[in-house]
């Protein structure tokens, strides 16, 4: 039996812990993430969640909280945006290093100065290097499923998980949403097992000073030095990419929705144009690839799920055979180009793929992106390549001059 | 004094050959401080000079099981421990985060008053050695007046040390102490009462740094003896509101012994800029302090 209600993408976030028995929640709030964990500490008030649910004084003490709690093995959530994940920094770091399986819902935001509150994926892109998982959410439904999924990705493979989705357009936007059976998420979802246990029962100084170089333990054996411990993170992410991929195959067998695992296409087979994008952007691409098509241009998508670790095959497998790319994306990395569309070139380098990549800047801090002005852009980037010009980068709908 | 060393725990949980520096008045008061707290316990603490002295991965000399933590974060660190502990029913360890005065004054300050806010079951502890001794003896707000540190290294800090206790007692928790590791036996017994009570306490530790403060490594425990004969370290304890001295200092409140503070500062390189100005306020300072506490236990 189905149990669908239309809720926001923060109550679909809200759900799916609440479905993985979560034990640990900490939180700060900012908009918009905010109301996630206001219903979490609802439910807890309520009695319906059993969890521990610890009313922090600022985002960096949440992280804290979320570390120290996951070490001696309890399930943690939290969620937040903008500043608030700017300014955990140095715990999202910390917590990959721990290796972790936290899950964090990002609800992206723009980041100061000055303040904005609207909606882009400058915090989260931000956080690229923390060593962190990123899937990146298209609608209220894959928030829901995601959430969940990600406990058992960062469980198996003992790295954290940004579920991140923008905020406003799906935050704050009521859909319907199936919610699964409690029951089966238990199936689907093992208790979480540490991987280092932290008691009086076995002693250990967890996360001490270590070398550089690998060093002698008492009994003699040969341990990682800092390095060692780095490449150990670095494999466990690139590790990561068939668990998730075999993640998403498990939940759609049980629950009936594929939400594609690394990325995701949309009428890419015959098309001789495709956009990419993250989150409601490639969503808003889907629309716009349509408008292309009935003005004659066989466009198609392709949606970068997974950010971290990047689907440098999958993206390879889609690009192919297409004479053009347009990459738009709602972040910038300042002094270069947009993230994605550097990822997307460096992952074609070398596979023999010379397609042309533009890139479009759009949306920072919420401007409005319409599906008109994604399909104009495309329009206007096919002459420019057929005219010869191979890379561009455009800051759409944009004064700059 | 003998009878009263037999009641303290024989074990051991920190083993010889750390890394503190010779002389390290934390690793005396850190033996008895864990003496105290025994097995059931869980630690937590920032980069500071205690993470030192447990050593580089993959040895260590605690048998306590430790984690470490970033500066900012030590009582957050705590209050996750305390939160994930009860979220998997072991409610009976002891959760203890312990910092430097950088990780608590400074740093750490908010995430320890906020963690205080919540009234977090666990025991807050200050080592305070008065600097940021572990990246080479910078100034923090617990330095005190007159003393040389590398960042104010030719006219001495200008302030007075922050009343750390004052802040942590205006969280109107269960317990508060004083201690020093120049009057183990008192220190031994604060913990001891702390690990019995609920709630959030507070104990600081007042410890005195050869390197830092610049005297004779072999001179920690008599530095440690002069900081409260003069008055400058007062041991006390609030338990519930109540203030009481404890130890020496209630000696030398009854009997009106107080030393100048002179006796203290002449023994260290740290205050030899210290100007006669300086010396008379930092006098007065002290003096204030010490009526106030008088004035605690009258009322």
């Amino acid at each position: 039996m189905s149990n669908v209600q239309i809720m926001t993408g923060n109550s679909a976030a809200a759900w799916g812990a609440k479905l993985c028995k979560v034990q640990v929640v900490s939180a700060y709030p900012i908009t918009p993430s905010t109301s996630v964990t206001e219903t979490i500490a609802n439910w807890v008030e309520r009695g319906e969640l059993k969890a521990e649910y610890v009313r922090v004084e600022s985002e960096h003490s949440v992280m804290t909280v979320c570390v120290s709690a996951s070490t001696v093995g309890a399930r943690v959530f939290t969620s937040t945006s903008s500043h608030g994940l700017l300014y955990m920094h140095e715990q999202l770091h910390w917590a990959a290093g721990s290796r972790l399986p936290i899950v964090l819902a990002c609800v992206n935001r723009g980041v100061g100065a000055p303040w904005s509150i609207f909606n882009d994926q400058q915090d989260s892109i931000a956080q690229r290097d923390t060593g962190w998982i990123q899937i990146y959410c298209r609608d209220n439904q894959e928030i829901l499923d995601t959430v969940i999924q990600s406990y058992r990705i960062a469980e198996q493979v003992y790295c954290p998980v940004m579920v991140c989705y923008d905020g406003f357009v799906l935050s704050h936007t009521m859909m319907p949403v199936e919610i699964p059976d409690a029951e089966a998420v238990c199936r689907f979802l093992p208790p979480y097992k540490p991987h280092t246990i932290l008691s009086p029962d076995d002693p250990r100084n967890i996360n001490p000073v270590i070398f550089p170089w690998q060093r002698r333990d008492a009994e003699g054996v040969l341990r990682d030095g800092y390095m060692d411990m780095r490449w150990k993170l670095q494999h466990a992410l690139e590790g990561s990419r068939d668990v998730v991929v075999q993640t998403c195959r498990d939940y759609a067998e049980l629950f009936g929705r594929d939400h594609g695992g690394m990325l995701w296409t949309y009428r890419a087979d015959d098309a001789d144009v495709l956009l990419a994008g993250m989150g409601s952007i490639a969503t808003e691409a889907t629309t716009a690839a349509d408008l292309l098509r009935e003005g004659g241009i066989q466009a198609g998508v392709v949606g970068i799920r997974v950010y971290r670790p990047f689907p440098r095959e999958e993206v390879r497998e889609a690009f192919r055979n297409i004479p053009a790319i347009v990459v738009f994306e709602k972040n910038i990395s300042y002094g270069y180009e947009g993230a994605l569309s550097a990822d997307i070139k460096a992952a074609l380098y070398g596979a023999g793929i010379q397609a042309p990549v533009h890139n479009y800047i759009a949306g920072l801090g919420g401007r409005d992106v319409k599906a008109g002005e994604l399909a104009e852009a495309a329009r206007s980037s096919l002459a420019a390549i057929a005219a010869g010009k191979k890379e561009q980068q455009t800051w759409l709908n944009c004064v700059t001059e | 004094m003998p009878e009263k060393l037999f009641k303290v725990n024989v074990e051991e949980y920190i083993l010889p050959g750390n890394r503190a520096c010779s002389g390290c008045g934390l690793s005396i008061a850190y033996r008895y401080v864990l003496k105290a707290l025994r097995e059931n316990t869980i630690l937590t603490l920032p980069a500071s000079c205690l993470t030192v002295l447990h050593g580089l991965y993959p040895i260590t000399s605690v048998g306590i099981p430790c984690l470490n933590c970033t500066f900012a974060s030590t009582a957050a660190s705590a209050s996750g421990l305390v939160a994930g502990l009860a979220a998997m029913n072991r409610s009976d360890i002891t959760v203890v985060a312990i910092a430097g005065d950088g990780g608590t004054f400074d740093i750490g300050i908010q995430a320890l008053s906020g963690a205080t806010e919540r009234g977090t079951d666990f025991i807050f502890v200050c080592y305070d050695n008065e600097g940021y001794m572990n990246t080479g003896t910078q100034r923090s707000s617990a330095t005190p007046m007159g003393a040389l540190t590398t960042t104010t290294p030719i006219l001495t800090k200008q302030q007075h040390k922050k009343d750390m206790m004052k802040i942590m007692e205006g969280h109107d928790i269960p317990y508060l102490a004083t201690c020093s590791p120049a009057f183990p036996i008192d220190l031994y017994d604060k913990f001891v009462k702390a690990k019995r009570i609920k709630g959030t306490r507070y104990v600081q530790i007042a410890t005195p740094c050869p390197p830092g403060w610049i005297f004779p490594p072999k001179d920690t425990v008599k530095i440690g003896r002069l900081a409260v004969e003069t008055g400058i370290v007062v041991l006390y304890e609030i338990e519930n509101g109540k203030f009481r001295f404890t130890g020496r200092s209630k000696t030398i409140a009854e009997k009106g012994t107080r030393a100048p503070v002179i006796h203290y500062v002449e023994r260290q390189g740290r205050f030899k800029k210290m100007s006669m100005e300086q010396l008379g306020q930092f006098q007065r300072w002290v003096d204030g302090k010490w009526n106030e506490y008088l004035r605690r236990v009258e009322a």
